[in-house]
């Protein structure tokens, strides 16, 4: 009798599934291989010792924080390395150390810490890193070696092709002046990543496997990246007068995969239901539009989405999916109540 | 989705909304159901079955058999029970049964004889309000789990239209194999029950529909279905996708036939019934012989039993005579469930009886797939993705938690059927199908205010 005390009773379901926020995490981490590889054969390593650091960085902070404000330890979830590497992604591969590390201590102290912890923040704080670096450190965060700088001796700094294509000016004849242009590599080129940026965010390609990955191990679904992704194709093949060599070249520009395929679709500040995850995609797209065509900035994915998570409790609201079986009368009778 | 009216050409989707993999582990699947010797005692609980509990007809110290009645009652939703060993009543009071609950019950003392009660003759019926008495007197309810009276279900409404009737052989929790052994083995039972209910309940449709992950008995079950070839094909053996819960109800008719049942309604408004395998095999036989419901099969599985089986047993037998016929346990069990590993109630210990509703007794030790650490949210919305209701669960939790009564039921918490598929799918092992329960409860307390 006193060994049946031992029982566990508690509600069903019993079995539980696979999943673990550690296992979604590390499959980010894993999904992210691609890009930093990439990132060291093109910037040297230096990219290796950013990502490393940040990632020290993040979880270091994580650690003073919940040890200061005595809340349980969280290391072990992983997502403030994933915080980390995303932010030494969104950063030229010559920022100095010391900035980056302030980047990381605001991104988790900040965004991330300061409203309780994974799960409760209403901003990605990779994203808030990079904005507190472009606002704080302009000069050193728009100063892109060239790929493969490294292996000269003298390291020449150049602007973006998004900065190139702003000083183009977008008219009827882009398409023939980007090609006519020396400051911009092809098409192949880009997509392959041998241009300048940012760490993580050069090759389309790294960043697509990655994705993919993600799309297979069901940690993300491919709907905000495909849509986010798509609005920027649309708005621009229409702001470029229809050419579709600007529209795709937009799309391999800038931080546009990097920021649809990791940070967009961040769990806690992405919305949860379907129709809400489409507006709030097509809304990312379209701000990152118009601030890369009409903005003073050169980029605004990041801004898109910091914007963008704002809104999505409000979408989820908004787009509260209705319950099986249930008809389109009691819907509305359910939101006025 | 598509709403399609009653009557309307059948179109199945071949599976629901949402749902989750979960591994079978269907060890018992090749096992012959066996009987278990006759117990020393049986407990008798008086309530069976979703609805008011019975009233004991017997008293102490009467001399009972096997399939007299000992319990019944006029309230709406009564099932009557009866006597499944012959012997002696040594007591009529309250036990606790093992999902913790308090119930009155029928003590039998085995004489060892299961001698028949004189009583029992096959059921006259030669109408559908003949059929419905008679189902309602064999003390049968749904088999599958949930302990719905099936006399109940079959007396729908004139204004309903019902035209289909779906066998429900899906199967499709963990671990449980008692419904695929009654498939296989007794094959001509379900073909004959199909023809008693379409006789007296006027199908057009009738659809048997089982999960395309067992392949002995959809040969078995479309041996079944064919043999109707020659009178229009009537009987239709519909492959499902194997997906969890592909055997709720409202997931089952969505699947087999492509019509929504409404929110908060049953699938006879839609012109569905559904019944378990077991359920309509159980008909035949009790039409033929007029043995009402004292025994049923259960499967006794789990990591932690040491020779896993498909046991033919009394209703109202300990459950622990049930875990020892099958070799007792490997090691001292981490849990103990009544009923499947996504749905089944846990036991407090092991001296609650069987009841009609039990598929499945399970014991397990402590594993990986138990235990999950438990972490605040992430707003993943995987449960939402699972949720074949579309329910946001971890919306409904945290209103639950907040005690929002309104929004919980503007949200359809009353919707939710517990299958499990949020809490499984958790990356935050989070208890979400408790906190669901906790949202019901505040609401039906609302309710009452």
């Amino acid at each position: 009798m006193n060994s049946e005390k031992l029982l566990t009773v508690s509600s069903s379901p019993h079995v539980k599934g696979p999943t673990t926020v550690r296992g979604v995490m590390r499959d980010v981490l894993i999904a992210m291989i691609p890009a930093a590889i990439v990132s060291v054969a093109l910037f040297g390593f230096r990219s290796l010792l950013l990502i490393a650091v940040s990632v020290l960085g993040c979880e270091l902070s994580e650690f003073a924080v919940r040890k200061i404000l005595k809340r349980p330890m969280s290391l072990g979830d992983l997502s403030a390395a994933v915080t980390g590497v995303l932010i030494a992604f969104n950063v030229p591969s010559g920022l100095p150390v010391w900035q980056l590390l302030i980047a990381d201590a605001a991104a988790i102290i900040v965004a991330k810490q300061f409203f309780g912890g994974l799960g409760h923040n209403f901003a990605n704080p990779a994203i808030f890193g990079r904005i507190v670096l472009l606002v704080s450190f302009p000069q050193a965060m728009s100063a892109y070696p060239m790929p493969f700088a490294w292996r000269v001796p003298v390291a020449v700094t150049t602007a973006t092709p998004l900065g190139t294509i702003s000083s183009l000016g977008v008219s009827g004849n882009i398409a023939d002046a980007m090609k006519a242009s020396d400051a911009l590599p092809g098409l192949w080129e880009m997509f392959l990543g041998a241009r300048q940026g940012s760490l993580g965010e050069v090759c389309a390609a790294a960043l697509i496997v990655g994705g993919v990955y993600l799309v297979i191990r069901r940690v993300i679904s491919p709907l905000i990246p495909c849509v986010f992704v798509g609005t920027v194709f649309v708005f621009m093949f229409f702001a470029g007068h229809f050419s579709l060599y600007f529209a795709l070249y937009e799309v391999l520009c800038g931080g546009l995969l990097l920021g649809a395929i990791f940070m967009a679709t961040d769990y806690v500040t992405s919305p949860t239901v379907k129709w809400a995850k489409v507006v709030f995609a097509v809304g990312c797209g379209a701000v990152t539009s118009v601030i890369r065509l009409w903005g003073s900035l050169p980029e605004g994915v990041s801004y898109s989405i910091l914007l963008m998570n704002i809104l999505a409790p409000s979408l989820d609201k908004l787009f509260y999916p209705r319950v099986f079986g249930a008809v389109k009368e009691k819907k509305k009778k359910g939101a006025a109540a | 989705m598509r709403n399609t009216a009653p009557g309307a050409v059948l179109r199945a989707v071949k599976r629901g909304r949402g749902g989750v993999h979960v591994a079978y582990n269907k060890m018992t699947a090749e096992l012959d159901t066996v009987r278990i010797p006759v117990p020393e005692k049986v407990v008798i609980p008086m309530s069976q079955h979703i609805g008011s509990p019975c009233v004991p007809t017997v008293k102490v110290g009467d001399t009972v058999k096997v399939g007299q009645l000992i319990g019944d009652s006029d309230k709406p939703l009564a099932t009557p029970i009866h006597a499944s060993v012959s012997g002696r009543v040594s007591s009529v009071a309250p036990v606790t049964l093992h999902d913790g609950s308090t119930l009155s019950a029928v003590t039998i003392e085995s004489d060892g004889e299961m001698a028949q009660w004189e009583g029992i003759e096959p059921p006259k019926v030669e109408s559908r309000e003949d059929l419905i008495a008679a189902v309602r007197a064999s003390g049968l309810v749904g088999l599958g789990g949930a302990g719905f009276p099936t006399y109940v279900k079959l007396n729908w409404k004139p204004t309903q239209n019902v035209d289909t009737l779906v066998v429900n052989a899906a199967e499709c929790e963990p671990y449980i194999t008692a419904d695929y052994r009654e498939c296989i083995e007794n094959s001509y039972d379900i073909l004959s029950g199909v023809y008693t209910l379409q006789e007296f309940l006027g199908f057009k449709n009738i659809i048997i529909a089982v999960e395309d992950n067992k392949p002995d008995a959809i040969e078995i079950l479309k041996r079944v279905a064919d043999h109707d070839n020659d009178k229009g094909d009537a009987i239709k053996l519909m492959t499902l996708r194997s997906i969890y819960p592909q055997g709720a109800e409202k997931m089952m008719v969505l699947s087999a036939t492509g019509r929504v049942v409404p929110a908060g309604g049953l699938p006879a408004d839609v012109g569905c019934v559904v019944m378990n395998v077991a359920s309509v095999a159980f008909v035949a036989r009790y039409l033929k012989t007029g043995k009402p419901l004292v025994s049923r099969t259960v499967t006794v599985s789990g990591d932690a039993v040491v020779s896993p089986k498909n046991v033919r047993a009394p209703v109202g037998i300990s459950v622990g005579e049930l875990f020892d016929f099958c070799g007792g346990f490997r090691e001292q069990p981490y849990k103990l469930i009544a009923g499947g590993p996504m749905m089944g109630f846990a036991m407090v210990d092991t001296d609650g009886p069987l009841l009609k509703k039990n598929n499945a007794l399970l014991a397990f030790s402590r594993t990986s797939e138990f235990v999950k650490p438990l972490s605040d949210c992430i707003r993943c919305g995987k449960c939402h993705s699972v949720c074949p209701m579309n329910l946001v669960p971890t919306n409904l939790m945290n209103e639950a938690r907040l005690k929002k009564t309104d929004a919980l039921s503007a949200h359809g918490v009353m919707n939710c059927m517990e299958c499990g598929c949020c809490a499984y799918t958790c990356p935050a092992g989070i208890p979400l199908v408790q906190y669901l329960r906790l949202g019901k409860a505040l609401v039906r307390e609302g309710a009452k205010k």
